[in-house]
């Protein structure tokens, strides 16, 4: 049994303006240990279904139908107070901008103690030991001195490792990590990225990377689900999706990249009309340009289909 | 050949307080005696992580900032002895593009008039304005249908292509880009990337291209140089550059840059520690406390930039080492 488990996931937004289909029929899997990279643009979905995971949809956005199978059970048919449990605890989450998720007027011992002392109901004392320790492990030396600094006082790079350790404090079964690096540096990411690599082998923890940079993906992620307009289109182990990718919007993904050992002449392009166009003129969605195989049919979408052992793709059967 | 635009021992510091709340003034060396040359019709690449000055060198070339010392050289003129008057001609010829196309565009002006209001200023509009604006508009991918619409009313692509626009309008010779696509997705990144490389060859024009993106400068640029803590510490043809780098900043970079192909994966040598502050220079060589290559003479003697090799300028005492740690290209046949 896989340890999420999302199942026709629905999120939509009931805006004054009308209604929008964040997400519309998400479905995927995670075992445990195993890192899931969501790969898409920005305004695919992929943000909104990791809080969708969480139960933490803003206003005035909502799960309207779907099933969030978390170890057997569906965290969307669960009371609030179980849910607040489990978030945290068993299900932890990093952010992409450090600096807005911690509160700039607690010590970094006062929020990482927090995490500590209301899930695992640790003292005030024994909470500030064990938040020297994390900080410690995540690569932070002086944990001591630096629980009494503020979020101000740290580099980015420096304030990632205290998400990171907060994260951590309760030895989730599975952790989001929602872009964890696009604000860093290049050298810094590198350091985060193998962190979290290390961590996760240490404990055996299950990762859903959300990213857009195909690269993070090909250095650290097991499975890779490309996400576009709130749909999956395509899923498959890592090197199978850059050996054959098969859905055009993967494919033009890649043709997208430019490379560090190659020059074409050109970069490739996705010929994507933009959803959302000044006069609404664009009603073509870059799905309903694709060939045959993947375009809609009687206004339907295909459904995902195995062409090859885990390898899915969103297309008709012939 | 002479350069068009030629940059010698230029240097920027800004004064900061030391806290947040104020506090005795302490000297931030943004730019420290930083020389390269460029040449017609060329882009040179300037890469390196935040706050390691390479967008103060944009603003200083603009004079958008005035530098401290040293000299900026443009089609032979020094530009730092002209007023702001005479300045201004030269305006014309020396455009920028910017990261955030949003901010960077009036949200209360129609396109049409973004687009002419540098040809009024410049004095370049004819009789017939909008033809010109359209004219403009097309070349960068848009339309006539968009001349009186409002910046909010365009996508981010779309609003990058209006900042090109702006740039292109006066009909310059050389552009500073600081980092126009980093704000973009994947695929708009693509497009915006092309477009640049196509007006570059149809109109000649010469780019500074400001990046950290080391594949995305890597396909705009003919030469690359590699800035660290207000210093270019490697110079050198983007293509040896990649293959063989010279300076032990520029192998980690290269080391560090995630590599979208899942069969390179693998262990690689990661440059520890941060980047140190500005305010508290560490002594010697700046990248002595993370260098892998680091020695005692790192640490008492800060290394020049010197020509390792013809065209190739590397500032560091061991450049003929550097090579060692570089993550293998398992793909590659071996040779």
């Amino acid at each position: 049994m896989p340890l999420l488990h999302i199942d026709n996931l629905h999120t939509y937004f009931f805006t004054n303006g009308g209604l929008t289909k964040a997400v519309r029929g998400l479905d995927f899997t995670i075992d445990r240990g195993e890192t899931l990279a969501l790969v898409g643009e920005s305004g695919c979905g992929k943000s909104i279904t990791a809080l969708s995971l969480l139960r933490l949809v803003p206003e005035p956005g909502r799960i309207v139908n779907g099933a969030i199978r978390f170890d057997g059970e569906d965290l969307l048919r669960i009371p609030l107070t179980e849910m607040q449990r489990i978030r945290g605890n068993r299900i932890a989450m990093i952010f992409q901008e450090p600096m807005t998720s911690l509160n700039p007027v607690l010590t970094i011992g006062d929020q990482i103690g927090e995490v500590l002392r209301l899930h695992i109901g640790l003292s005030r004392h024994d909470a500030l030991d064990a938040a020297a320790q994390l900080l410690q492990r995540v690569g932070i030396p002086a944990g001591r001195q630096r629980l009494r600094e503020y979020p101000h006082q740290l580099s980015g790079g420096m304030r990632q490792r205290v998400m990171i350790a907060m994260a951590l404090a309760c030895d989730p079964e599975l952790l989001i990590a929602d872009e964890p690096t696009t604000a860093l540096d290049v050298t810094i990411q590198a350091q985060i990225m193998e962190l979290l690599d290390d961590l996760r082998s240490e404990r055996n923890m299950a990762t859903l990377l959300i990213t857009h940079d195909l690269g993070l993906v090909a250095e650290s992620a097991d499975r890779v689900a490309i996400m576009y307009d709130g749909l999956i289109m395509e899923t498959a182990p890592v090197e199978e999706l850059f050996a054959t990718p098969t859905h055009p919007y993967t494919r033009g993904l890649l043709a997208c990249l430019p490379r560090l050992n190659e020059t074409p002449d050109k970069l490739g392009t996705i010929d994507k009309p933009l959803r959302a166009a000044v006069d609404g003129s664009a009603t073509h969605s870059f799905l309903d340009l694709c060939p045959a195989p993947f375009a809609p049919r009687n206004n339907h979408l295909p459904l995902l289909r195995e062409i090859a052992p885990r390898h899915l793709v969103r297309c008709w059967e012939d | 050949m002479e350069p068009l635009l030629e940059v010698t021992n230029l240097s920027k510091s800004f004064s900061v307080s030391a806290t947040a709340f104020g506090g005795p003034k302490r000297r931030l060396q943004a730019v420290a005696g930083v020389s390269f040359a460029l040449y017609r019709g060329e882009t040179l690449g300037l890469v390196g992580e935040s706050g390691c000055g390479k967008s103060t060198i944009g603003k200083l070339i603009l004079r958008l900032l005035e530098a401290d010392g040293g000299e900026i050289r443009f089609a032979g003129q020094a530009l730092q002895t002209l007023s702001q008057r005479q300045m201004r001609p030269l305006r014309r010829e020396l455009q920028m593009i910017f990261q955030d196309p949003f901010s960077a565009l009036n949200p209360r002006m129609r396109i049409g008039q973004i687009l002419s209001e540098p040809l009024q200023i410049h004095r370049l509009g004819n009789s017939n304005l909008r033809t010109q604006v359209v004219d403009c508009l097309r070349t960068v991918g848009l339309d006539e249908e968009h001349y009186d619409r409002f910046p909010h009313e365009f996508s981010g692509g779309q609003r990058q292509r209006i900042g090109i626009a702006r740039a292109l309008i006066t009909r310059p010779q050389l552009i500073i880009a600081d980092e126009p696509v980093s704000a973009l997705d994947i695929s708009i990144q693509a497009q915006i990337i092309n477009l640049l490389c196509d007006l570059q060859r149809r109109l000649k024009l010469t780019y500074l291209f400001i990046g950290h993106d080391l594949a995305v400068v890597r396909h705009v640029s003919d030469r690359i140089a590699v800035m660290y803590f207000g210093k270019i510490v490697e110079l050198a043809a983007t293509e040896e550059l990649y293959t063989h780098p010279l300076h032990p900043y520029s192998e980690a970079l290269l080391n560090a840059a995630p590599i979208p192909d899942p069969r390179q994966r693998g262990k690689r040598r990661i440059l520890g520690g941060e980047i140190p502050s500005p305010i508290d220079p560490p002594s010697g060589c700046a990248l002595s406390p993370r260098c892998p290559y680091a020695r005692p003479l790192c640490v008492q003697v800060a290394p020049e930039l010197e020509e390792v090799m013809p065209g190739r300028w590397s500032a560091c005492h061991y450049s003929t080492e550097v090579g060692r740690f570089r993550r293998q290209d398992t793909t590659a046949p071996a040779d």
